[in-house]
């Protein structure tokens, strides 16, 4: 019990930051460079796509033994489509102002490929509450990245978080930050930040072990 | 003449203005994924123009005779549309050209998951293109794809030889480039009127 405890939250929080499906995997990137020219938008995408993932995770998991190997792919698909539209119609019904800035990357979410990767390597392995625990914990990583990704840019190219303005009227945007150029450049900024991170922690650890030793 | 202007304006649109990789983000994995060879990358969009020409026609098709009646079913019938045209085209290049399947490899069914592919169907049906100005506009969303992906893969080839801070190689330098190609590519903008 105490160790199938800890793997769910190991399955869940490895999608957060170690594995985290942006900045880690690269995965997924068409919508997670197109829609974060603002937090908000950021916020929106990243949550229908935790909403389609969750439960296309769920389906295909609790089904994975009445599926026939050779026609899964297809069968992910659909299922995946089917809950993207379903993400579709609810978000123009609730939220038409933000289903009408996401445009068709909405419907764009069926070929993402976390989606379909997940169902393909965990979903259709692992028990439904496993399945559940990384849909979250993967879902949960790419609304992380999109947010802070959409939050930088948003302050960059704007001035504004969650279209709060932050700085004075002396601020001049950046104005290429909120356009497609500066989605590219922020993303391998933030890419090249962590790579940067990561090399100095490293040489860090080698360093206090040559003292050790 | 109304018609054939309006006919380049979509293409040209669709090729530069809205370059469906750099100005739309869309096709991101193979843009990413295939372009370290020139060679590769210039036959894997010629395979994205083909099969987007044969979805663009499916897809009028589909909308046209079909999904009138049962709108909420237009994404499920278009991925559809989009996985069954793509298996086809394998056979029938395979069985056609054995040697351009060869050359092809794992990419042609990899276009199944290419966003721009679907995309290119969503997009024309929300503009309401008719079936001449749909094959039109595949064509250039294609011509687009293909030429970002080739100057990319010609950047990456120049790039591997050049020294670079060990920090950025991969996958940070990569959308660096991708962004300056993006800024090249908003010189375009107001093209055409910067319509389509």
């Amino acid at each position: 019990m105490e160790a199938s405890g800890g793997r769910a939250y190991d399955e869940l929080v490895k999608g957060l930051w170690r594995e985290n499906p942006i900045f880690v995997q690269v995965l997924g990137m068409c919508p997670a460079l197109a829609v974060t020219n603002s937090a908000i938008n950021g916020v929106a995408m990243g949550s229908a796509t935790l909403f389609v993932l969750l439960c296309s995770s769920l389906m295909i998991s609790s089904l994975r033994n009445l599926i026939p190997k050779q026609v899964r792919i297809s069968t992910y698909i659909i299922v995946i489509a089917t809950f993207v539209t379903v993400a579709d119609f609810t978000l123009q019904a609730v939220a038409p102002a933000v289903h009408r800035e996401l445009g068709a990357f909405i419907a764009l979410i069926v070929v993402n490929c976390l989606i379909l990767g997940r169902q393909e390597a965990f979903a259709s392995r692992n028990t439904v509450g496993m399945a559940a625990m990384d849909a979250l914990g993967m879902g949960g990583g790419f609304t992380l990245a999109l947010t802070s990704l959409g939050g930088l840019r948003e302050i960059l190219g704007n001035g504004s978080l969650f279209g709060v303005h932050l700085f004075g009227d002396a601020f001049q945007p950046w104005v290429i930050m909120i356009l497609p150029p500066g989605g590219f450049l922020m993303l391998g900024m933030m890419l090249l930040v962590f790579a940067w991170v990561k090399e100095a922690r490293a040489k860090a650890a080698q360093r206090l072990e040559r003292e050790a030793a | 003449m109304e018609l054939s202007g309006e006919l380049v304006g979509i293409f040209i649109g669709a090729m530069l203005v809205n370059n469906f990789t750099l100005a739309y983000f869309l096709g991101l994995c193979p843009f990413f994924g295939v372009t370290s060879r020139l060679e590769t990358a210039f036959r894997l969009g010629l395979a994205n123009i083909f099969v987007m020409l044969i979805t663009s026609l499916a897809a009028w098709l589909l909308d046209t005779f079909i999904l009138v009646h049962v709108p909420y079913l237009r994404l499920i019938a278009f991925i559809v549309v989009i996985a069954s045209t793509v298996q086809f085209v394998e056979m029938f290049i395979k069985k056609v050209s054995p040697g351009l399947f060869r050359a092809l490899g794992i990419f042609l069914p990899l276009i199944t998951t290419n966003c721009a592919i679907l995309a290119l169907a969503l997009f024309q049906t929300s503009r309401g293109y008719g079936l001449l100005e749909g094959l039109v506009f595949a064509l250039g969303a294609g011509a687009g794809l293909t030429l970002a992906l080739v100057l990319m893969a010609g950047l990456r080839e120049e790039a591997e030889l050049s020294d670079v801070p060990s920090l950025l190689r991969g996958t940070a330098m990569n959308l660096l480039i991708a962004g300056l190609l993006s800024l090249a590519f908003m010189g375009f903008a107001g093209l055409f009127g910067g319509s389509s």
